[in-house]
């Protein structure tokens, strides 16, 4: 029964992970960062993930608030701020994230601040969709770690009892 | 492409393995400084560089970067970053040559776009590569860095 508990659970993850490549929310470098976790760095990727997240949304805070405020016109800061957005959103492949940041960059570039503000929202979103989804694919890896870990104690004593007197 | 391997989980330069193992005692460790103002960048550069068996440190800026060398150290590799606060790269890079220091400095930028990179070019880098970096760009700059230090 554990054991089909650990293989759905790595179904389930390997769904996941397959629609939100075909959803081009992640790209090939999300693969790059699994490649170089390993036993001697066994949680990298979700180190990495929550570095992630705590930039972001100190990012998404800058933004919003140079955007809310009506006497804005500092572009070049917020240029700064959405450089290390895309710099960053590449290097964990949330590729969905990156675009929208491009998109946001090119408003900068233009001085529009309505059509920053349509990017911001659209970042926003993006955002918390990507980061809902890796805490999903993160509870279920958490799950089948945990599932693979009880079952061993089962198999270990199902092999002691031929032993017994 | 110039053979690099590792030796007991280091980088190390040699153009065939007998001639690494007879030169042993000369052999010393490959040094990169990965230069980002982005804590994430720094973490995932670092950690692919430490893959290939190079020795990392990080600076959050080019003033760091500079006072690093300042201080004394060497490093053969470079991983910069164009856009940081207190210093950038361009200026990072430009102090450094004037420094005299010659390690193999590799730019790096969010932005593909051509001017930029022409402009972080001509400070005095070696290459120039947009973010991420994969393990195939790491994989062209160690073999760069090699034949440079051949």
């Amino acid at each position: 029964m554990l054991g089909l508990s650990v293989d759905r659970l790595r179904a389930d993850m390997n769904r996941l992970l397959a629609l939100l490549f075909h959803q081009g929310v992640l790209d090939e470098q999300f693969l790059q960062l699994q490649q170089l976790q390993d036993e001697s760095s066994p949680n990298f990727v979700s180190e990495v993930v929550n570095i992630y997240f705590h930039e972001s949304e100190k990012l998404l805070r800058n933004l919003r608030a140079l955007l809310v405020d009506k006497e804005f016109s500092d572009y070049k800061k917020m240029g700064v701020h959405l450089n290390q957005f895309m710099g960053s959103s590449s290097s964990i492949g949330a590729k969905r994230v990156r675009n929208v940041c491009v998109a946001f960059r090119a408003a900068s570039d233009q001085n529009n601040r309505a059509g920053c503000l349509r990017a911001l929202e659209l970042l926003e979103y993006e955002y918390c969709y990507l980061k809902n989804k890796l805490h999903e694919l993160f509870q279920i890896e958490q799950q089948r770690i945990l599932a693979a870990a009880v079952r061993y104690p089962v198999q270990q004593h199902h092999h002691q009892q031929p032993n017994n007197p | 492409m110039v053979p690099w391997f590792y030796l007991a989980g280091k980088m190390v330069i040699g153009s065939s393995k007998k001639v690494v193992a007879d030169q042993i005692e000369e052999v010393r460790r490959i040094c990169a400084l990965v230069v980002d103002d982005d804590p994430l960048v720094r973490r995932i550069h670092g950690m692919l560089l430490a893959r290939y068996g190079l020795e990392t440190e990080a600076a959050e800026n080019g003033k760091e970067a500079v006072d690093l060398f300042l201080s004394g150290k060497t490093f053969d590799l470079v991983l910069m970053d164009m856009e940081m606060p207190v210093m950038d790269g361009l200026q990072a890079t430009q102090r450094l040559r004037g420094m005299g220091v010659s390690s193999m400095i590799v730019g790096v930028t969010a932005r593909g776009l051509e001017a930029e990179k022409e402009a972080f070019m001509a400070t005095g880098l070696d290459a120039c590569w947009v973010k991420p970096l994969n393990a195939e760009a790491i994989i062209s700059v160690l073999d760069e860095l090699a034949k440079k230090l051949l």
